[in-house]
């Protein structure tokens, strides 16, 4: 909320502020008001005769006054909210593009989805979004309940198997903006990022584009070796490549695995060697992953990484 | 200060002040809280269930439930209220064969009541673990029939203390405090009935 | 010869022997029983946290797996929210309450015993499931369907489940002891407009508690049905619906926050007056805004789910209703410090922890207030800032205001005073230790810092105030530790205490320290809101203290009419009796058998229970008439 780069965390971040404000002076004047007649204070309790009577009602007119203070502030505060409200729930502008986020245990599905669907894209903990456009988000779970959060963009919002729910982002520069999943959703919910890339329009139109070709056949003999390592391996089970017969749908799509910047759901870097040491032993890095230990030669690992740095 | 001491169960107004204002001694007014604290266990349950309805395309998934059995069922408990009132009038004028047969006659149909509800139960297409309107309409009826149950057992306590003669016009406390328990037993019903076999049919 | 005094302890005390101990219905021993235990639960809470800090104090350390630090933080909130934060408010209220109403014993002393011992099998059920290896670990709130049985199967979750329907059972049964004693045992002329703060704040919580904990109670059977019997709730996939789960658990919870610091405001209420030598200002004011709090409590639960995609009429609703509640918390927070500026301050160690309480009060208000905006929420709930604002609200208007009634309130019920100076250097340590420690998580949570995981990444920008709130809560370790090392000198031998140490106005200062087990010799008659400082304050009409009606035929006690605490009646209070532990254990025996599936083990406890309710309720053996 410190940074925002976004519409709606803009607004979010000013009523933050505003409210802040106010709570931090509030908190400043009883501090003092609770200080100075401490300046008075008797050393010892026969020192100090006892004051006012029993059964009266006194000092009702300056608590009178501390209330009705408060409550002035609160309708501040409260009118506040509600501009904010409004100017939030739904987005200022129609939403350029769509993009459907299925929460899963611990990664994130992301769909650009097309009428046709053979230009329909896959992808998972890492998307693309065109500067300062609004872009709907359509959020469901496949599994338990997670929550949406990129601070810098937007606010939080739960994503709650059975339902959907409709968010809306923007981002006013270009960059790469941090979030983690913000709902307790099991044992790595300490490892769930997302990484929301904001691009210029023209960039994220090709990048789009780049992302609705399928995986080039390989021409490398080591990186063909891969690939039908890959296809024939339990690989194939979980993970789909478009343009092989990979057309697993428990895992992330790896069809341009290699554009991403982290693999694990931001945990690890996209490297040859965390790439390797994550399909060798992906439960002795992320614990209770669903991702199996897979018994690879070295052989075999080597041309199946091969390949897979070879998905832009 | 020392005075007559009475029997264990009861408060023996003393002269200390005169004209008291509300004799309620404290076992009733532990009831009324024990029924509140009841009566809110309720509301959530069938809060739980307008909100599975209001957020269901269906609800419920097969049609209302039958109410060739309820129906009646409803009347019985209404009517073990009405000899519960009658006991117990009876025993406040002193009169212990009417408070016991009135007793027995409250026992049997709250017995029957609860036979007529397990009866229902296996006759049900559905079972407590076939979807959330199942999951919910057993636990909620079960619930309700649980407390049945247990009214059958205060109410069999009281028959017994009832015989051995422990109650008389002045002194029969328990007796009313099970009442107040057996009333909201049958008040409970009837929100029950309504929400789970009358709101489906509106 | 035998004065009334002995007469009155014969009708009275407990024997010491070990039947003594486990069939007493002594409400001074209940209460005391209360603060011991929950105290413990307090320091098992805490070794919980200081283990999670450890963790947390750099990025990516890996002390902790994650299936150990999910558990740690489960255990901490399920600890320290229903183990520790209620009980040790129901030990006080149970130690004090005959003795502010001027009464022998609470309306329904086998009840009180009875709540206790649940209270503690409770606990020792949840804490078992550390000897089985199945510590719950869905977090305190438990959300669905990661605690169903298909993410989370095993025992686990049911034994949270079980063990917290086992705690509603004894906190609603102390609920339901505090609502009728304060309506029928006042001491005669004890009038609504007489009754002692504390009594207010408690009687809030516990009407609240009537209300509230069903929500909870048919949240965990929905919960364990689920686990073990198959059944569909929470599941989407067969028409289930989650959030149904959040909307129970917080209708509970919310109402339940207020439950664990209405009674210790009563508290504060309480001392801050004696310390200010002046009753306090606007009392009826001060019990309007405790109903009020308590009331208004029950329709604000949905600020705890604003992110799930609520409506815009839902979040305008709850958004107005959050900002409302804060309205009598002012009137509060005004009235402590009107009295401060109209008294006379005299600083002693709970006057320490009252003026603690009063800075962090107001800092956990706001904190409170600002998330109460739907809009800010989004950016806060479910990160580090609402772990701030939880602290500075819990450790803040409980934990503080307790060790200041420790302070206040063991010199009555030892008999010994706590050392001053050790006292000072426990509330500074404390204090200091506290902000060191949450302040900086309001920062955390506005970096972006989410709650409930077990590392963090390197980059983010978060090792600098982790650290700085792990040095902090070790330095707030260490206080409560002094808290500890004064208590057990001045159990060893502090300075004799004497009646009234501090010269305060309620009926308990009027008796000796500590009480005679009778608690009066004679029941008083009240005629102001400070019945001890009526000689030197200006009233006409004075308490009657040292003499009244003796009530010495048998263990007896006065009835008065609800408003006006007219005496009507003599109530005749239970001998020591073992129905109420033998029921508890009944239960316990319950919770096992659901827990294992052991029907038939479920059936005996069922006729166990049947047997140990009838002879608790089976009229005593009548004495004979006069």
């Amino acid at each position: 909320m410190l940074s925002p780069a976004g519409e709606a965390a803009h607004r979010l971040a000013l009523l933050g502020w505003l409210l802040l404000g106010v709570a931090s002076a509030v908190v400043l004047i009883v501090t003092v008001a609770i200080i100075i007649p401490l300046r008075r204070r008797r050393v010892s309790l026969a020192d100090a005769p006892l004051a006012g009577s029993p059964d009266r009602e006194d000092g009702v007119m300056p608590i009178s006054i501390g209330v009705g203070l408060s409550i002035l502030v609160l309708i501040a505060a409260y009118i506040g909210t509600v501009v904010t409200l409004h100017a939030t729930v739904t987005p200022p502008r129609t939403p350029a593009l769509t993009v459907s986020v299925t929460a899963h245990q611990w990664w994130w599905e992301i769909e650009y989805t097309d009428a046709n669907p053979g230009r329909s894209v896959r992808t998972a903990n890492e998307f693309h979004i065109p500067v300062g456009q609004t872009v709907r988000l359509e959020l469901q779970s496949a599994d338990v309940v997670h929550s949406f959060w990129v601070p810098r963009l937007q606010g939080k919002v739960d994503v709650i198997p059975g339902e959907t729910n409709s968010f809306w982002i923007e981002a006013d520069q270009p960059g790469t903006y941090y979030g983690q999943c913000a709902k307790y959703c099991g044992m790595q919910h300490a490892h769930m990022a997302i990484f929301v890339i904001a691009d210029s329009p023209s960039d994220f139109a090709s990048w789009l584009d780049r992302q609705r070709e399928p995986a080039h056949a390989p021409t490398d003999s080591l990186v063909q070796a891969g690939q039908t390592a890959f296809t024939n391996a339990p690989c194939a089970f979980c993970h789909t490549i478009r343009g092989t017969e990979a057309a697993g749908r428990a895992g992330p799509d790896l069809t341009h695995l290699a554009g991403r910047g982290t693999i694990a759901a931001g945990e690890l870097r996209n490297g040859t060697g965390d790439l390797s040491a994550w399909i060798t032993n992906a439960p002795s890095l992320k614990p209770g992953t669903l991702m199996p230990r897979m018994d690879l030669d070295p052989r075999t690992l080597h041309a199946v990484v091969a390949y897979l740095r070879t998905l832009n | 200060m020392a005075s007559g001491i009475a029997a264990y169960d009861v408060n023996v107004p003393r002269t200390i002040h005169e004209g008291p204002v509300g004799r309620r001694p404290p076992a009733w007014w532990g009831m009324i809280c024990l029924v509140a604290t009841e009566a809110a266990l309720f509301f959530f349950l069938l809060y739980s269930y307008f909100y599975m309805a209001t957020h269901s395309s269906v609800w419920p998934p097969e049609g209302p439930p039958d109410l060739k059995l309820a129906l009646p069922n409803t009347a019985l408990l209404l009517a073990s209220s009405a000899t519960m009132w009658w006991a117990e009038s009876g025993i406040r004028a002193g009169r212990s064969a009417r408070l016991r047969i009135g007793l027995v006659i409250t026992i049997v149909l709250g017995a029957v009541f609860a036979a007529v509800q397990g009866l229902e139960w296996s006759q049900k297409p559905f079972g407590p673990a076939t979807d959330a309107y199942g999951s919910l309409f057993f636990t909620i009826t079960g619930f309700h029939g649980a407390h049945v149950i247990v009214g059958l057992i205060i109410l069999a306590y009281i028959l017994l203390r009832a015989s051995l003669g422990h109650f008389t016009a002045e002194r029969h406390l328990a007796v009313s405090t099970a009442a107040i328990y057996w009333h909201f037993v049958d008040v409970v019903w009837l929100f029950v009935f309504t929400s789970l076999f009358l709101t489906p049919r509106l | 010869m035998a004065t009334a005094a002995d007469r009155l302890t014969r009708i009275w005390e407990t024997p010491h022997d070990l039947v003594g101990q486990l069939t007493t219905v002594d409400h001074k021993i209940v209460g005391k029983r209360y603060l011991v235990t929950a105290m413990v639960f307090l320091v098992l809470g805490g070794a919980e946290a200081a283990v999670m800090r450890w963790q947390l104090a750099g990025a990516d350390m890996h002390l902790l797996s994650p299936e150990t630090y999910n558990q740690l933080f489960t255990m901490h909130g399920v600890t320290m929210i229903f183990w520790y934060a209620s009980p040790i408010l129901s030990g006080f209220s149970n130690y004090l309450w005959p003795l502010l109403l001027g009464s022998r014993d609470m309306a329904f002393p086998r009840l009180n015993a009875f709540s206790y011992w649940a209270f503690l099998f409770s606990g020792l059920f949840l804490y078992s499931s550390v000897l089985v290896g199945q510590v719950p670990d869905g977090a305190w709130v438990s959300y669905t369907p990661l605690t169903g049985p298909r993410y989370d199967a095993g025992l686990n979750i049911q034994f949270y489940a079980l063990g917290l329907i086992l705690l509603t059972v004894s906190t609603t049964a102390g609920a339901v002891n505090f609502v009728v004693t304060a309506i029928r045992l006042r001491a005669p002329g004890m009038t609504v407009d007489r009754i002692p703060i504390l009594i207010w704040g408690t009687l809030t919580a516990s009407v609240a508690i009537l209300f509230a904990l069903p929500a909870l109670t048919v949240a965990c059977v929905f919960l364990y049905f689920e686990h073990r019997l198959g059944m569909h709730f929470f599941d989407p996939t067969a028409g289930g619906r989650p959030v149904l789960w959040e909307h129970l658990f917080w209708m509970f919870g919310h109402p339940w926050v207020y439950i664990v610091v209405l009674p210790a405001m009563g508290m504060v209420s309480t001392m801050l007056p004696v310390f200010s030598r002046r009753p306090l200002a606007g009392y009826r004011w001060v019990v309007a805004a405790t109903i009020a709090t308590g009331a208004i409590g029950f329709s604000v639960w949905l600020h705890h789910m604003f992110a799930m995609g609520a409506s815009m009429g839902g979040l305008t609703f709850f958004s107005g209703a959050s900002m409302l509640i804060s309205i009598p918390s002012a009137i509060a927070i005004s009235a402590w410090v009107v009295t401060l500026w109209l008294g006379r301050p005299v600083i002693r160690t709970p006057m320490l922890f009252v003026l603690g309480f009063l800075v962090l009060f107001v800092i956990g208000g706001v904190s409170g207030v600002v998330t109460a905006a739907a809009p800010f929420d989004w950016q806060v709930t479910d990160t580090y800032f609402v772990v701030a604002h939880l602290h500075y609200v819990l450790i803040g208007i409980n934990l503080f205001p307790v060790i200041g009634a420790m302070y206040y309130w063991l010199p009555k019920i030892t008999g010994r005073m706590l050392d001053e100076r050790l006292g000072s250097w426990n509330f500074w340590t404390m204090f200091i230790g506290f902000n060191v420690a949450f302040f900086p998580m309001h920062i955390a949570g506005l970096l972006g810092m989410p709650r409930r995981i077990y590392t963090y990444p390197a980059g983010a920008g978060w090792d600098t105030v982790n650290l700085i709130s792990t040095i902090g809560t070790y330095i707030f370790a260490v206080g409560v530790l002094l808290f500890v090392i004064n208590l057990a000198r001045s159990l060893r031998g502090g300075p004799l205490a004497g009646n009234n140490p501090w010269d305060a106005n309620t009926l308990e200062w009027s008796t000796t320290s500590p009480p005679p087990v009778y608690n009066f010799a004679v029941i008083p008659t009240v005629r102001s809101r400070d019945p001890l400082w009526e000689r030197r304050l200006d009233s006409a009409r004075q308490s009657e203290i040292s003499a009244g009606p003796v009530l010495d035929e048998g263990r007896e006690a006065m009835g008065t009419t609800p408003l006006r605490a007219e005496p009507t009646s003599v109530l005749h209070m239970p001998e020591d009796t073992a129905w109420p532990l033998l029921t508890a254990i009944g239960m316990l025996l319950a919770g096992y058998a659901l827990v294992g599936a052991r029907w038939e083990w479920l059936g005996i406890s069922a006729v166990w229970l049947i047997v140990t309710i009838g002879g608790w309720l089976w009229p005593g053996r009548e004495p004979a008439s006069a």
